[in-house]
């Protein structure tokens, strides 16, 4: 055997894989994590606006790069190559704790309907609206893991429409901030039901590190001192400190070595020297987006699986789903910016079920402070996009607005997918993902009435001017890309079965956002979270004697 | 107008470090009384460009029309916040995939002015630029004189990198002594407890 065998090798560190790591390390299982990125720093580009991971006009701050292209379609049958700081390419961040290094951190849990969504609603047609094949119950005590070991700071008791939950958070929630007050009492008013939005970060200083000190711009950005908590600074250090996982940075995971008996191997990849390099494992765990993920499947092509390990049915890359935001914008008389950072604090929950008509819904919350270039982009219909006029509504306006949207909860749809390339390569010479495919159009009609309710709580608050922002018709991922990979009891129309391990090859997981069956009306960070716990007891508890039972 | 796009950044094909180096070569050697060929000393003479990819027409085009979509107020626009420094540099880099846009956009622009205006852009009286710039924004331009970039594509790319330079960070060359910040009265860089703008 290779002295270099190892029990286990998880690709990708970021939500998903950092807890899958941590979880084997500390069950006793030798484990190598790769990671495609480096390990990154505030320092680098502190709070420019140009390069972050939210507006990337000069580039991602947190990579990847221009070595790693991506092909979506532009209109039926015509396809473009872009690049990954162009919006279309549905970017996650590439280095050591991926998106949870400079992610907006809110710390949602699903709703218990979100995972019976089929049940709930039924599935419209043109749909694949599915069942998760677990229910929040079961995966309730994997949130509480996530909540405690990566760090939230929240409160639910105001929010009579929260799952319930066995255990309070681990740190107080935050202060509203004058955004914050303006629409508690609205909401009041209306008869709605506000509370602050849970975070993953730190409310008091926690396991060793700062309070948050509000500053202006969080989302888009890694913290200057350290109080957001992401696997990069819990998950991943608590695998290395057990001794038993290494970790490869600048590891770009190029296939799954699939063998004649229908076994993974091990996985090729190339180091940061671009040198072809192969690690060999029991069990291989795939943690790397629902684009990048689907892509490495697919790539991994073997005589048992001629169109990509576990992709026997053609399911693999399908459902691509991400958050069909929609939302409003409103202009006040009175200043809303009081500049105590990151801005997004206050929530309801009101609408992501039991909306007369609509399948599903969203969370509304306040929007994270708008930074200028940002704001520059954001006028009401027919407003001037440039001179005199155009200055001075940015002048009079810029602190005089606030947002207010929600992540819509999608319906998902088996055409819009990732599949990989025929002929772009990337730098390494692996087959990029290209996208395709379009939203559901009920998700419009959700998004519609989500924005028609963002609307009338900024009315409420005092907003004398409002407008709406909807969805456009084209499904290419994005930060909460999920779906790909979708988990199920019947191989015929799932990837994996409920633990995450790929149907037909016992030693392959998945453990990320493509194993979203859907993708709830939240930001999905604490879920992807849970589910790395999830499918790491499974493994643990699968792991006997040695060897995978 | 419009360097071709693999003109190296320097004068007469030679790089800027190039010149320098020949220059300071120069200099020594009138020192130590070696002839110089006129031809050489002409070269060394000749001023350094004041832009990395941009010809110097091409630029006091653009600035001209980022100064339409920024202008000068009581508070600083576009052109005294070095949105062309910001264009410049960024074609040397994150901005590369834009320079043919750039060069051939220019051309179309300055040539539709001249068609369909009354004159080159920068003669033209402000009411009648801003006209101009509305209806390249709304694509209107005669369709023999634009290829790639469309109009509406040439608009839309200035107007998104001027935004950028007015209103990102002044550290990329464009927002220059903090205006845009100053004028939205946000302090920069945020420092808690003790915001404040360094001297301008």
């Amino acid at each position: 055997m290779d002295p270099r065998h190892v029990n286990a090798v998880v690709v990708g560190a970021g939500a998903g894989g950092g807890v899958v790591a941590k979880e084997l390390s500390e069950g006793g299982l030798s484990v190598v994590l790769l990671e495609r990125g480096d390990w990154v720093s505030f320092e680098t580009h502190g709070q420019d606006e140009l390069i972050n991971q939210r507006t990337t006009p000069l580039g991602n701050a947190y990579g990847p790069d221009d070595r790693s292209p991506r092909v979506v379609e532009t209109s039926p049958g015509r396809w473009a190559v872009v690049m990954p700081n162009e919006g279309s390419y549905g970017n996650n961040a590439a280095c050591v704790g991926s998106g949870t290094v400079s992610y907006g951190a809110m710390a949602w849990r699903y709703m218990e309907k979100d995972f019976r969504m089929r049940s709930t609603y039924g599935a419209p047609e043109g749909s694949t609206l599915e069942d998760w094949p677990i229910s929040y119950a079961d995966l309730e005590p994997f949130y509480e893991k996530a909540e405690w070991e990566i760090g939230v700071s929240g409160d639910m008791s105001g929010n009579p429409f929260s799952p319930p939950r066995r255990r309070p958070y681990p740190m107080p929630a935050f202060a509203y901030n004058r955004e914050g007050l303006m629409l508690e009492a609205a909401a009041r008013r209306l008869g709605l039901h506000p509370f602050p939005i849970p975070m993953l970060r730190n409310s008091v200083p926690r396991a060793g590190r700062n309070a948050c000190v509000h500053n202006r711009y969080c989302c888009g950005f890694a913290c200057p001192n350290n109080a957001k908590n992401g696997t990069q600074n819990t998950a991943v250090p608590r695998a290395l400190a057990t001794g038993n996982c290494e970790l490869r940075t600048n590891s770009i995971a190029s296939e799954i070595a699939v063998d004649e008996r229908g076994r993974a191997r091990g996985v090729r990849y190339f180091d940061g020297s671009d040198r072809a390099q192969y690690q060999s494992a029991d069990l291989v765990v795939l943690s790397g987006g629902a684009i990048e993920t689907a892509r490495l499947l697919l790539n991994s092509k073997s005589r048992l699986f001629p169109n990509g390990a576990g992709n026997r049915y053609d399911w693999v890359g399908r459902n691509l789903q991400n958050h069909a935001y929609s939302g409003a914008f409103g202009l006040f008389d009175d200043e809303t910016f009081d500049d105590v950072g990151p801005g997004a604090t206050i929530a309801i929950s009101d609408f992501n079920h039991g909306n007369s008509g609509i399948r599903g819904g969203a969370a509304l919350c306040n929007e994270f402070i708008r930074p200028p270039y940002g704001f520059s982009g954001m006028r009401p219909p027919g407003a001037p996009r440039w001179g005199k006029e155009h200055k001075d509504f940015q002048r009079h306006n810029f602190k005089r607005s606030a947002i207010v949207e929600g992540p819509v909860q999608e319906i998902p749809v088996f055409d819009a997918r990732v599949e990989v390339d025929p002929s772009v390569r990337d730098h390494w010479g692996i087959p990029v993902a290209r996208l395709s495919g379009n939203r559901h159009p009920s998700d419009v009609e959700t998004g519609r009435f989500i924005a028609s309710k963002a609307e009338l709580w900024l009315r409420e608050a005092g907003a004398v001017r409002t407008w709406i922002n909807l969805p456009g018709p084209e499904q290419r991922g994005g930060q909460h890309q999920a779906g790909t990979c979708r988990m199920g009891g019947d191989p015929k129309i799932s990837v994996t079965d409920r633990n995450g391990r790929v149907h037909d090859i016992d030693n392959l997981y998945v453990a990320d956002s493509s194993l979203h069956v859907t993708n709830g009306g939240f930001n999905p960070a604490l879920t992807i979270m849970a589910l790395g716990f999830w499918v790491g007891h499974s493994i643990n508890e699968a792991w006997k004697g040695g060897k995978l039972g | 107008m419009g360097a071709p796009d693999t003109a190296p950044a320097g004068a007469g094909g030679m790089s800027r470090r190039t010149a320098l180096k020949l220059g300071m070569v120069g200099v020594l050697g009138a020192a130590v009384g070696a002839g110089s060929t006129a031809a050489f000393a002409r070269m060394v003479r000749r001023p350094l460009p004041r832009y990395r990819f941009l010809s110097e027409p091409e630029a006091s085009l653009l600035v001209d029309i980022c100064e339409q979509i920024i202008p000068r107020d009581d508070v600083a626009g576009a052109t005294d916040t070095g949105a062309i420094d910001f264009i410049d540099r960024q074609l040397g880099g994150p901005y590369r995939r834009h320079r043919q846009a750039y060069h051939s956009g220019l051309e179309s622009f300055s040539r539709t002015c001249l068609q369909a205006h009354g004159g080159p852009f920068q003669g033209l009286p402000k009411d009648k630029k801003i006209e101009a710039l509305r209806s390249i924004e709304r694509g209107e331009a005669p369709a023999a004189l634009w290829g790639e970039p469309s109009p509406k594509d040439f608009f839309n790319m200035v107007l998104a990198h001027t935004m950028q330079s007015f209103y990102g960070s002044p550290r990329h060359g464009g927002n220059r002594g903090y205006a845009s910040y100053r004028m939205l009265g946000l302090n920069y860089p945020q420092v808690v407890g003790q915001n404040r703008y360094p001297k301008a």
